[in-house]
């Protein structure tokens, strides 16, 4: 039995969202009371003359909140998605290799590079390009040793996966090693994940990922629902299960490199959010996905204002607070439904 | 109509699985196979499928090669059971049926009728709102049975109906080992071409139109069971001394070992 039903989740977490952001949009260092916010927004539209408060909403604060929400629902839609195509509840999109491969390119930069060398776009630092390189290269690397002439194995995709996270860690470790004070501690601040350096073209890139997996993902749905009773299988219920794979991965990469690339590790949204969805709906993709996208992009948002204000007037890393907040969360479901699995 | 397999052998990793091997499944018929552990039963049953590809041969589905087929087409036309099933995702018994109709999705009400009928059609109504994850393993397997039936609920226009299962009874108490013969039964009178393979060989000779029995990689005998079962076969092909009797009421024969 389950404990709610699927659309009844979907809408409240529709109708929660907004309320999240409004309120993480009125707090932090200065407090503005939610009428001022919803004022300063509806003002907006006609263009007004900056204020204090105008700015602080508009170009310090929504940015953010807009790429919290658009991160937290990436990375939690892309771990429903992998979950599903790996048949592993524990499987998450850093799976693939994907985060790996991408702290190893940020390292890179943050030691070989420093700040020797301007971004090539104003905006986004260079960390981020090689960050996403990274990613897309190791991505690459599982996929590749996992293809054989037969199609894709998911199980030695994890098997890569967790080989080439090993790897990635050993270089980790190394650059770490060979750095100076300040370049470790930039090392190990990207690694623990941050949204603080939010502008409106991370928005913008984050938000074209965002609309690419809303384009494409509903159509899977079915798709994913059948590979869960195993490959072949899918295959006799009319399933190019090849050819989704190829899709699935393809975007996750995407979805996954973009996000680190962007915001830095942030971990345990991609994991819990859909296993947490999961116990509360059941595996219905149809559902799960628009759900996971909702819960993740609330989650991301509420960790993040709860690591602006925690330690005022500092700021704390946002990946330390996504796995603070969820893991208890999940926890206690996990305790409800002891015995049911 | 028929799947046709044309002189097919499966060779892998240096193993000799199928050797020559020429049959057809007939629709509106039951095609059963039996045969001792490794005898490639369920070989035979991939590459009649799709999903091995033999290294040598051909499998013809409706006159038309199976690897011409288009995979939903496919879909539409053969429905495959497999022996074991990897689902471990708590989806409830009817969400589980509901997959089998992705292949024509003819629309809410009509799926919800199917689903309904294929669950109460397996003995399994009662678990419709069940967690597939909570039920036994004979209550999975008939979850899973209803599913592939539910595949090939009603005729389609692009040809005869085959539906595939891989001992589907193994998991099963003797009243659902009958309610499967029947459901069988059933579907072949509808025209539905059905391969299964089958242990009990009384089973097998119960519902069989016709036996295959295999042996090492290759078919031993084929045909009517009533003329082929033999004390010789199996003895043979099974390595047991049996006696072969009557069945009291069903007139088909009865393997005494």
């Amino acid at each position: 039995m389950r404990y709610l039903a699927a659309a009844k989740l979907v809408w409240f977490l529709a109708l929660l969202l907004p309320g999240v952001a409004i309120v993480s949009l009125s707090v932090g260092t200065v407090s503005i009371p939610w009428s001022q916010i919803i004022q300063t927004l509806l003002a907006s539209i006609g263009g007004i003359e900056a204020t204090q408060t105008s700015s602080i909403v508009l170009d310090i604060r929504l940015p953010r909140i807009l790429l919290a929400l658009l991160v937290g629902a990436v990375l939690a839609v892309l771990g429903a998605v992998m979950q599903g195509l790996f048949r592993n509840p524990l499987a998450d999109p850093s799976l693939i290799g994907v985060s790996g491969g991408a702290s190893v390119g940020a390292s890179l930069v943050i030691v070989l590079v420093g700040g020797a060398v301007a971004s090539p776009l104003a905006g986004l630092s260079l960390i981020s390009f090689g960050a996403f390189i990274g990613g897309v290269i190791s991505t690459l690397v599982v996929y590749r040793v996992a293809t054989s002439g037969i199609g894709t194995s998911v199980t030695t995709m994890l098997l890569a996966g967790i080989a080439i996270g090993a790897i990635a860690g050993a270089f980790n470790s190394l650059l770490s090693y060979f750095s100076d004070n300040q370049m470790l501690r930039q090392i190990s601040v990207w690694q623990m994940g941050n949204l603080g350096g939010a502008n409106w073209l991370k928005v913008s890139i984050m938000l074209a990922v965002a609309a690419v997996l809303a384009a494409v993902l509903p159509g899977q749905a079915k798709s994913l629902n059948a590979l869960l009773l195993g490959e072949s299988e899918a295959r006799h219920l009319g399933v190019d299960v090849q050819k989704i794979k190829q899709k699935l991965i393809f975007l996750t990469a995407l979805g996954v490199g973009v996000s680190v690339a962007l915001a830095g590790l942030i971990g345990f949204v991609g994991l819990i959010i859909p296993h947490m969805v999961r116990l509360l709906i059941g595996p219905d993709h149809r559902w799960l996905l628009p759900a996971t996208a909702l819960a993740g992009a609330s989650l991301l948002m509420i960790a993040d204002s709860i690591a602006r204000i925690v330690v005022l007037p500092a700021e704390l890393p946002t990946g330390i607070l996504t796995a603070l907040l969820g893991a208890p969360f999940f926890i206690a479901l996990l305790i409800r439904q002891r015995g049911e699995f | 109509m028929s799947i046709v397999a044309d002189n097919i052998s499966l060779h892998l990793a240096g193993f000799d699985l199928l050797r020559n091997i020429n049959l057809s499944v007939e629709a509106g018929q039951v095609t059963v196979l039996v045969g001792p552990n490794g005898a490639g039963k369920s070989s035979l049953l991939k590459v009649l499928t799709g999903e091995l590809n033999p290294t040598q041969g051909a499998v013809w589905l409706n006159h038309r090669e199976l690897s011409d087929w288009d995979i939903q087409d496919k879909a539409n036309v053969l429905a495959v059971l497999p022996q074991h099933s990897e689902l471990n995702f708590p989806f409830t018994a009817n969400e589980v049926v509901a997959l089998g109709c992705i292949p024509h999705a003819t629309g809410y009400a009509v799926d919800q009728k199917i689903i309904a009928d294929a669950l109460q059609m397996v003995d399994a109504s009662y678990l419709e709102r069940r967690l597939y994850t909570q039920m036994s393993g004979g209550e999975k397997q008939r979850v899973q049975l209803a599913r592939v039936l539910a595949q090939i609920w009603s005729p389609n226009a692009l040809g005869e109906q085959f539906l595939v299962l891989d001992e589907p009874t193994a998991a099963f108490d003797l009243a659902h080992q009958q309610m499967t013969l029947e459901i069988v039964k059933q579907f072949s009178k509808r025209g539905v071409g059905v391969l299964m393979v089958v242990h009990d060989l009384n089973l097998a000779a119960r519902c069989a139109d016709n036996l295959v029995v295999m042996n090492g990689g290759v078919i031993e005998a084929f045909g009517n069971p009533d003329k082929i079962l033999t004390e010789q076969l199996v003895e043979k092909v099974f390595d047991v001394k049996a006696t072969i009797s009557r069945h009291p009421t069903a007139n088909k024969p009865l393997v005494i070992t």
